[in-house]
This record gives structure tokens, C-alpha cells and sequence, in this order.
């Protein structure tokens, strides 16, 4: 760890402020960034800690939807009355991931600025582009076990890790951002996180000095909701593959199939082309299948994790069954 | 005490306390969990000062210099400890002498080379990170890092009849490949150090299993005679062979404080514990069984394909239970290893079975539906009457009671032998079962009990207790045979101070340093006996008493009464096979779509000897069968493929079964007495609960979906490859 100045303002006005400079960082839970900080693959020179921010309250939005606060930690939202009636997919996902005495901590932004757990960039005598531009990839021809298969480059072939967000992307979340002498700005959490391309060192469309302020979840919708999180164990360990997903039925046929992936890209993996294939549907093996095919078209395995392309297709398979009630 | 015959008449039976086997909790158990209890760590020493060590980012070469201005430069740091003595290598198990040195010398990614001592730890760990390191790294080309790929040495060999001629006459035959992937001890406590010296005398408080041997190995390495050295290892915060011997923290630590005149505490990272600490090897295992239509075997062949380091001897001792477990005329058994540049392999949670038994057992499992004999039946016909090969008999053998009531607790229903039986929505339930097998150690041990003229006693001896128990059975032991309430024994362990104990490892504790405890008090009763006026053998303590008459307090007179018990194994090993045996019994899920397994209920039935606490053995017990799930289901430690470094070394990513991955597990203790294992008529537990416990899990997953998988861990990418499509 290397020694870095702290401050802990008490307006967001002064936090956005206190960030702008390059080299400073938000501290929310700590319990990502903490841990890359001890093995210097997180380098701040200075902590900027929002935990006085009041940024931690749930609360319903104008038109019906839902605001969870930046600072609201996962246990919370997790077990907030409206969370679990209205949108029992993010509390499933959120209950999914780490355990109980990190979710405590953890919080909504710090869940979706969580960074890869990549064994190469986690390991700072290891080449990687993300932590260190420009030195290589050490997973492309290493233990790509955990890696994505969808939307790589050949910079970088990291996995998004987290749950929440998978959830929030089926659920069609914006973010709101902030920065210094600028008003809130919105991104879809879709469109929130990025591919890598070649500048694998950007996990997400956060600009230096900006700041989340909550994610907004839009006025609930009809469909049963799932979240199925694959992994070889059944807690504290993060999805090999994972699949949210709302979807309804009108008069046997899908009417509407939101879905989001988790463990197979370096974003929580939204296609639109899925919604469009299923909706109007009679659901059945078949269309499930029709529904892999579209979303694994250009997935590519990295040998290590070449089981995630078939994993991801039965996974697929089982949540539409599951939500459509079709015997597989 | 040499015991070179049968203990049939155990003087334990014969006392009157009504101690020993009793469920008591751990003596320790409140100290631990309202963290008093001080790990290494954790002593309050004055004035201390932190290092860090510093490793190697490459995989074979040698470290040409090590330039330290910048480093010193920094805020805070005292020195940067580059010294010849400091080790490279874990120490094996029982070594008793310095493991290899001359950290310059790279042998493995990860290797420590230095360490830099700071005032703070912070400082000393930033410090570390600028320590500039100049080294001629071996060409990647040249390092071996993959077992398979190189030419094996042949390191055991035995063989007797014609194995092939066995397995082309057989009615069935199984000739099944199986590997297992490499594991981390994974204990809690990281591996830690704290060193004083005085100017002539060294003091280490350290996280470590076996004091008696590890205090050679210190003052090996750094030069000084036993006599001025001194270990303290009071409280463990777990073992599991990753620290039977001395690792580079507590060399590190001691040398520092030699040359510094100040005390230096050396704590490794979570990632430093696996990258430089004891592995288990990962092995590629050949088994061949030949059965007649009876399943009776008429041939046993076991291969193992182990690695490790080159200079190191141990290596992971695959075969050890299929030496004796099953008959079979015909046997070949064979190990190779393979020199690769990975870190040491040592002795990791049951060494040798825990990855051996398994794969034995799922092939006797594929031998079962060969030859169309229940599995626990085709176990119960194969049981040999005497070793196999050498003839010799067997001290106590409760494979078949631990058979016979295993499967009857778990209800276990020979009928649904096929896969794919019972199909619960998206998953598929079915059950498998697999036998145990742990041969049983002993070793040399001393203790001293003290009555006091209190008329309390106390223990004292530098055995360990790695948070199994032992100052409570300990205890027990003592209260037993000179009739003290367990609240009346103190028990002080972990400190060189004290006579030699046995050190904890390879389940041998309990039983040597018991009876090393045992002896003394037979010693104390003598004496009791005299200064009463009667016969030992008459002699009956209860509560401080002699039964209805003179209380201890009265016959002690106001003096201490002290007598050292040694214990020594003797040659009754040259006369008898000793082993734990048991069987296990798992229902798993597997699920149609992903693969995923999750065990839904597992027994186990042990015969282990006497029960010393009814509860810490079975917590035992429960342990082994908990890492039987990891071995089973989720433990691998990964290798990059390109310069062998390990990849997943955090216990986030390195995957130990979590209290949802373990369902109740139910274990039954097979009553048994052993004469012949130890005095006290105990045998090794810890161990035994993980030596098979996997197969029984990878028999139930084909059982439950059809699926024979190969590989352990059975993870779900693994599972849905082998799994019959539908
Ligand atoms: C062992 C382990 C297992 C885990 N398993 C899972 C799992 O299975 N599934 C899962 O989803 N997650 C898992 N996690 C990750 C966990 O969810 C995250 O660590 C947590 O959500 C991060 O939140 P935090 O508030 O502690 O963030 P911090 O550590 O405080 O911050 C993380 C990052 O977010 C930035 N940040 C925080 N708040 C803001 C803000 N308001 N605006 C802008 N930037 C901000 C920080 O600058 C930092 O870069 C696991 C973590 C661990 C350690
Ligand atoms: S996959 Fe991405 S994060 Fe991992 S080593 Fe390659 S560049 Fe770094």
C-alpha cells in the first residue's frame, strides 16, 4: 500500500470537488478498493471518503420506480420492503453475491464500480493492460478460467464480476452521476460499463471527478423474475455464469424477456436482439435455442474457459424454462 | 515406555473419574472466540519492529543484486535482511534440520529473497515494493512447470504375481485413469513470526505444528545451538501440514532480530502463504482392478504421477492405503515424480490418501457396476484377512462395522444403482458411497505432570494444540488416571520450555502425546500407591481422593510431586498393520442444466480406536468430511501455463467449502479399542475423515446424472462435459 492524504467531506458539492483532480479516488465500503490498495494494484494519492455524504436512502421516484442512494449498502437494499415485492431479481442478485459481512459494507456505487478479478491484474508482477497499459495481457494465454467470452479484445478479456448490476441491467437501471459545478447526468447501467477494446484500463464511463449519486429503477413490470448465478460453490464465490431475467407470458406466447448476463463480459451483457427473438414466441426448447444461437454468435473461448459458451446456453435455457414453466 | 507388545489391559479402563470420552468443549474454546487467546502474531512486544518479505517475480534464476538505497531512503525503513541463512523453502515434515537456503538461488515464482524491516508495517510493506532486484531469469523454454510433460523419476515400486494377466483373465475389469488437482493447506492463521534475541538467546513466537522438531530446524539455519533457542506456539490457528515444519517467516524474523538487536515480527500476506508455502502435488493416477463374478479381486494395480521440486524427497504418498486396503493376488503399485519449478509439495491435510483414496474408490465404484455387486458388498469381499503382500495382521480392523453401520444409518438402497433414478425438477439425486483408509502413526513423545500440592495437576509438554483439542483430551487423559475433575488439570502446551511432545501432524498427537501423559501419571500412581500403603492396582482416585478415604491435598503433604512420561513407538509396527478405517455415504444433486452439485446429507462411520472426547472427535470428524467436499467438489490451485506462477491464491478465488456447501453431517464412531496403536488404545482421527470422503461424493454424482467424472474437483464445467446429453 502506498501512503496517501485522506479526506472525509461533508457535501457532495465539496466531494466532487475534492475528486476532480487525477489520482484521487472515492472510498464508499472499502471492501473492493482497500483490498487493491493493499496489493498496490490501486496506487490513490488521495482517498476521498463520501461515507458523510447522505447518499444512502431508498426512495420511490415520481413515476412509480424506485431510487436506491449511492451510500445504501447492499444488505439494505437487498431487504428493502419494496426491493423484495417489486424488484425481487435485484434483491435475489444482491443476496447472490459476496457474503453477509461484505454486503454490509458494500454499497450500490462501490458495487458497480468494482473492478475485475482477473488473477493477472490482481497480481502487480504480472503483465496486464487494464492496471498497466500497455504491458499485455497475461490471461490470453494463462488461466483464463474465470474470463469473458463475449465482447473481448485482444487487450483484454475480463469479466465484469458483479451481480447487482446484472440485475439492474435487466431491470433497465439508469445511474446518476455527478460532478463538480455540473448537474446530474444519467446513464443506463446498460450502458454504464464498457467493452474493452484498447483501453482496457476503463472499466465504466465514469469521467475523473465524477461521482454516483444513486441508480434509479424504472416503475415495475409485469413477469416473473429470476436471477440464476452458476458458480461450483454455492456461496461466497463469483458467477461463472449468470442469467437475469424478467419475462412474461400473454395467452402462452412470451411477451416480454429482459435479459441480462453476468460472468461473460467485461459489462453485464445486454442484447437486444434476445427480446426481440423471444417476444411473441410460444416458448419451447427450440426458441430457447434459437436464443442461445443469437446471443452466443461471436462468443469466443479463451481454452479455459471455453465451458462457459455451452454453460451459458443451458443456463439460458433452464431461466426461460424456469420463467415460462415449460418442462425442459 | 517402549511399547513393543499390546496394551490389552489398559489401566484407563480401570479408573474410576469417568473423564475421558466425555463431549467436554474445548478448554481454550472461550479464549479463542472472545479473541484472547494470542496467535503469533499477536504477542505484546515491546519495541518491535515489522519486516516484509520480498519474493521473486520469476520462476528459476538467480538474483544477480539487490539494490537497497532507494528502499532505505524511505520513511520508517531500519534494513534490508539479504542474508545467505534466510530459507527459500518450506521445511518437510519432521526435517529436523534446515530446509534449502540461499534464497538467491530461484527455484519457484514467488521464492523469497529478502526482507525489509520498517518501523510500521505499512512502511515495511510499500518498502518492500521498491526494493530494486536485478536477476538472470532461466528461459522460460527451459523451466518445467508441467507435470505431464516431463520424464518422471521412479521413486516406489512394488509388485507381486502378473497384474496384466490378472486384468486379461478377469470376469471384470476396470483400467481407469483419474487425476486430482493440487491443494493449499488453507489455514486461517497466516504463517507468522515474531523474533527476540537477547544478545545470546532467541526467542520465537510462531504459527507452528511441531515445536520438537522445528526448533532444530531454527537453529539449524541460523547457527546456534537448541539450547539457545526458544519457540512458543501456544495457540494455532490451524495447521493442516503447512506448518509441520519452519517456513521463511520465522528464519526471516530470527535473523533480523540477531542483526538488529530488536525485535522483528514477520507476517506473511494471504498471498504469500500460497505462493511460498507447502502444496499439495496434484496427481495423475492409473488404477487397474481385476475381479473374478464374485467381485472378489484377483488383481490391484494403483500408478501415481506426482511432483515436486527437484531436491525434495517427500513426495505425496499416493499409495500408502492401497498398500494394505484390498486383497488381490496379483498387485502392482508404482510412483513416479516429476521435478517441475512449482513451490514445495509437502505434506497438506492427510498426505497421500486424501487424494489416493479417491480415486481407488471411484474406481472399486466402476468395478461394482462392472461386475454387478453392490458397492459396500464388493467392499465387504475384498477386505483382506492380513497385510496383502507382507502377511502381517492387522492390529483392530472396523472396515466392515464401519461398512455394515454406515450404511444402515444412511439407509443406503442397493437397489437404485443405476444412474439417473430420481429426477427432482432440475436436478438429478442420487448417492454414492466409498470406503476410508488411513494408516496409523505414531511417534516419540514426553510430558510432565506435576501434581501440585493443591492438589491440582499440570501438564507440560511443547506438543501443539492446532485447534483440535488436545489441551482438553489432554486434560482428560490426566484427570482420568489420577481421579481430578477436568477443571482441576492445567494443561500448558506449545513452548520449548517443555519436554518434547510429538508435535501435531499426521493425526499421531493425540495418541503419542496422550500416551506420553498416560505414563507419567502411571508413574504419579506409583508413587500414591506407596506413600497410601496400597497397590497401584488397588489404588482408586476419584475427585481428588482416594475413594472414600485420603484426599490428595492430604497424601502430597505440601509438596509437589513431579513425574516426566516418555513415550516411544518401539517395534510393535514390525508385527502389526495399524490404520484408521471408515466409510462414507453421500446424496448429492446435481442440476440437469448447469452442472452445479451441491451435497445434500453425508455420514461417515470411523473406527479410530478409543474415543478421547466424544466431541472433539467428532469434530474431527467433521472437518475431514468438510474437506472431503472441497477435494470433491471445489479445491484446485491453478498454475499459469506460461511462467508457473500460482494464479488463485486468496482464499476468495481458492475455493474451501462455505457452511452452504456442507450439509449436517452425521458421524458415527465405531467403537474399537487398539492394543496395539498406542498405550492408550488410540488411533489417528483428523486425517481419516478426508481419506476417501471425495469418491463417495464423485460415485453419487454418476449415481445422481450418469456423469463419471475423472478429474477432481468435480466442478460444474467438468460434470456437464461427462454428463449424458438429453
Ligand atoms: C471476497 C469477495 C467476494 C465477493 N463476491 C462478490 C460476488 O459474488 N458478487 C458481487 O457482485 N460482488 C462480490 N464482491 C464485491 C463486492 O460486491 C464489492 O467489493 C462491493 O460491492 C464494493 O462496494 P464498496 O462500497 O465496498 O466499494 P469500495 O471498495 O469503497 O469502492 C470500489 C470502487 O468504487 C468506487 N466508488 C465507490 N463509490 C463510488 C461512488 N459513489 N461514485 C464513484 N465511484 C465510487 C471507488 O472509487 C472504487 O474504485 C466480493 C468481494 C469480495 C472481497
Ligand atoms: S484480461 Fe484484462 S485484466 Fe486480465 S490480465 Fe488481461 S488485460 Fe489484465
Amino acid at each position: 500500500m502506498r501512503p496517501f492524504q485522506y479526506a472525509r467531506p461533508d457535501s457532495l458539492d465539496h466531494a466532487t470537488q475534492l475528486t476532480a483532480p487525477e489520482d484521487t479516488m472515492a472510498i464508499a465500503g472499502g471492501t473492493n478498493l482497500i483490498d487493491l490498495m493493499k496489493l498496490q494494484v490501486e496506487t490513490p494519492q488521495e482517498l476521498i471518503d463520501i461515507n458523510r455524504l447522505t447518499m444512502g436512502e431508498i426512495a420511490d421516484t415520481d413515476d412509480g420506480g424506485l431510487r436506491i442512494g449511492a451510500l445504501a449498502t447492499n444488505t439494505a437494499t437487498a431487504a428493502h420492503d419494496r426491493v423484495r415485492s417489486d424488484y425481487p431479481l435485484l434483491a435475489r442478485a444482491i443476496l447472490a453475491g459476496a457474503t453477509q459481512q461484505l454486503r454490509n459494507k458494500a454499497t450500490t456505487g462501490g458495487n458497480l464500480c468494482q473492478r475485475t478479478r482477473c488473477y493477472y491484474f490482481t497480481n502487480i508482477d504480472q503483465p496486464c493492460n487494464k492496471r498497466d497499459p500497455g504491458s499485455g495481457c497475461g490471461a490470453i494465454k494463462g488461466i483464463a478460467r474465470l474470463h469473458a467470452i463475449l465482447g473481448t479484445s485482444n487487450h483484454c478479456i475480463a469479466t465484469y464480476p458483479g451481480d447487482m448490476a446484472v440485475a439492474m441491467a435487466a431491470l433497465d437501471a439508469q445511474v446518476l452521476i455527478t460532478r463538480e459545478g455540473e448537474k446530474e447526468r444519467t446513464v443506463p447501467v446498460r450502458d454504464f460499463h464498457r467493452l474493452p477494446g484498447d483501453t482496457p484500463e476503463k472499466d465504466n464511463v465514469l469521467e475523473a471527478g465524477e461521482i454516483i449519486t444513486g441508480v434509479t429503477l424504472p416503475a415495475p413490470v409485469e413477469g416473473k423474475q429470476i436471477y440464476r448465478k452458476v458458480r461450483e460453490r454455492s456461496s461466497y464465490a463469483f458467477a461463472l455464469v449468470s442469467v437475469a431475467a424478467v419475462v412474461a407470458m400473454t395467452d402462452g406466447r412470451i411477451s416480454r424477456a429482459n435479459l441480462a448476463f453476468g460472468g461473460i463480459a467485461h459489462k453485464p451483457w445486454h442484447d437486444p436482439r434476445l427480446s426481440e427473438l423471444l417476444v411473441g414466441e410460444t416458448p419451447s426448447a427450440a426458441v430457447f435455442d434459437k436464443a442461445a444461437d443469437l446471443l452466443l454468435e461471436d462468443a469466443q473461448g479463451y481454452g479455459e474457459n471455453d465451458f462457459k459458451i455451452p454453460l451459458t446456453r443451458r443456463a439460458l435455457a433452464a431461466t426461460l424454462a424456469d420463467a415460462t414453466g415449460v418442462e425442459l | 515406555m517402549k511399547q513393543d507388545q499390546p496394551a490389552t489391559d489398559c489401566k484407563l479402563d480401570q479408573m474410576s473419574q469417568d473423564l475421558l470420552g466425555k463431549p467436554i468443549a474445548r478448554s481454550e474454546g472461550l479464549a479463542k472466540v472472545t479473541g484472547t487467546a494470542p496467535y503469533a502474531a499477536e504477542y505484546p512486544v515491546d519495541n518491535c519492529l515489522e519486516g516484509v518479505l520480498v519474493t521473486a517475480p520469476f520462476a528459476r534464476g538467480t538474483v544477480t543484486d539487490i539494490d537497497t538505497q532507494a528502499c532505505l531512503a524511505m520513511d520508517g525503513v531500519v534494513a534490508v535482511v539479504e542474508d545467505e541463512r534466510m530459507t527459500a523453502r518450506a521445511a518437510q515434515g519432521t526435517a529436523g534440520e534446515a530446509p534449502v537456503q540461499q534464497p538467491r538461488t530461484v527455484c519457484y515464482w514467488g521464492q523469497p529473497i529478502a526482507l525489509v524491516v520498517a518501523e510500521t508495517f505499512e512502511q515495511a510493506r510499500d518498502a518492500a515494493k521498491h526494493l530494486v532486484i536485478s536477476f538472470d531469469a532461466d528461459d522460460l523454454d527451459d523451466v518445467a512447470f508441467d507435470p505431464n510433460a516431463v520424464d518422471p523419476e521412479n521413486k516406489e515400486s512394488t509388485s507381486q504375481g502378473d497384474l496384466t494377466r490378472a486384468m486379461n483373465e478377469a470376469s471384470s475389469n476396470v483400467d481407469a485413469r483419474l487425476t486430482t488437482s493440487g491443494h493449499a493447506s488453507a489455514a486461517m492463521e497466516p504463517h507468522a513470526a515474531i523474533a527476540e534475541w537477547d544478545g545470546s538467546k532467541l526467542t520465537v513466537y510462531a504459527s507452528l505444528q511441531m515445536l520438537n522438531y522445528n526448533i532444530a530446524e531454527l537453529a539449524d539455519a541460523v547457527d546456534l545451538e537448541e539450547d539457545d533457542v526458544r519457540l512458543i506456539s501456544r495457540y494455532v490457528g490451524g495447521g493442516f501440514g503447512s506448518k509441520l515444519g519452519i517456513s521463511e517467516e520465522t528464519v526471516a524474523a530470527a535473523i533480523a532480530a540477531m542483526q538488529l538487536e530488536r525485535p522483528v515480527r514477520v507476517v506473511m500476506s494471504r498471498q504469500q502463504v500460497f505462493q511460498c508455502i507447502m502444496r499439495r502435488s496434484e496427481t495423475t493416477q492409473r488404477l487397474r482392478l481385476a475381479s473374478g463374478d464374485d467381485g472378489a479381486l484377483t488383481g490391484f494395480g494403483h500408478y501415481a504421477l506426482v511432483s515436486n521440486l527437484p531436491g525434495e524427497e517427500f513426495a505425496e504418498p499416493v499409495l500408502q492405503s492401497s498398500q494394505f486396503l484390498y486383497a488381490g493376488e496379483n498387485r502392482l503399485l508404482e510412483m513416479d515424480v516429476a521435478r517441475v519449478h512449482r513451490m514445495t509439495a509437502g505434506s497438506v491435510r492427510a498426505p497421500g490418501e486424501a487424494v489416493g483414496m479417491p480415486a481407488l474408490e471411484v474406481a472399486m465404484d466402476m468395478l461394482a457396476e462392472e461386475a454387478g455387486v453392490d458397492p459396500v458388498e464388493l467392499r465387504l469381499r475384498n477386505i483382506p484377512e492380513n497385510h496383502p503382500v507382507e502377511g502381517t495382521p492387522f492390529s483392530s480392523h472396523k472396515l466392515a462395522e464401519c461398512l455394515k453401520q454406515g450404511a444402515e444409518a444412511f439407509n443406503w438402497d442397493s437397489g437404485k444403482r443405476k444412474p439417473r433414478h430420481t429426477k427432482d425438477g432440475e436436478w438429478w439425486i442420487g448417492t454414492g458411497m466409498a470406503s476410508a483408509a488411513r494408516v496409523h502413526n505414531v511417534s516419540e513423545a514426553k510430558a510432565r505432570v506435576t501434581l501440585k500440592a493443591d492438589g491440582t495437576a499440570m501438564v507440560e509438554t511443547d506438543m501443539t494444540d492446532i485447534g483440535t483439542g488436545t489441551y482438553t483430551i489432554l486434560g482428560q487423559v490426566a484427570g482420568e488416571m489420577l481421579g481430578l475433575p477436568r477443571d482441576k488439570v492445567l494443561v500448558e502446551l506449545g513452548d520449548t520450555q517443555f519436554p518434547r511432545g510429538s508435535g501435531s501432524g499426521g493425526s499421531w498427537g493425540a495418541a503419542s502425546v496422550g500416551s506420553a501423559v498416560f505414563v507419567a501419571c502411571q508413574a504419579l500412581r506409583k508413587k500414591l500407591a506407596e506413600r497410601a500403603g496400597v497397590s497401584e492396582d488397588e489404588l482408586s482416585l476419584k475427585d481428588g481422593a482416594i475413594s472414600g478415604g485420603t484426599s490428595l491435598v492430604d497424601l502430597l503433604d505440601g509438596k509437589d510431586l513431579a513425574e516426566e512420561g516418555h513415550y516411544e513407538p518401539g517395534d510393535i509396527d514390525e508385527d502389526f498393520v495399524a490404520a484408521g478405517f471408515g466409510a462414507y455415504f453421500a446424496q448429492v444433486r446435481v442440476n440437469r442444466f448447469t452442472g452445479e452439485t451441491r451435497v445434500e446429507r453425508m455420514t461417515g462411520a470411523f473406527g479410530f480406536g478409543r474415543v478421547l472426547n466424544e466431541k472433539t472427535a467428532r469434530s474431527q470428524c467433521i472437518g475431514g468430511m468438510t474437506w472431503s467436499i472441497g477435494v470433491a467438489l471445489t479445491e484446485a490451485l491453478h498454475f499459469d501455463p506460461v511462467d508457473g506462477h500460482l494464479v488463485n491464491c486468496d482464499l476468495a478465488e481458492y475455493h474451501v467449502p462455505v457452511h452452504r456447501d456442507v450439509p449436517d453431517l452425521d458421524v458415527i464412531m465405531v467403537e474399537e479399542r487398539d492394543p496395539a496403536a498406542s498405550p492408550i488404545q488410540a488411533k489417528g482421527i483428523g486425517e481419516l475423515g478426508m481419506c476417501g470422503g471425495a469418491a463417495a461424493i464423485a460415485n453419487a454424482i454418476y449415481n445422481a446424472c450418469g456423469a463419471r467424472v475423472m478429474d477432481f474437483p468435480m466442478t460444474p464445467d467438468r460434470v456437464l462435459a461427462a454428463m449424458p446429453y438429453d
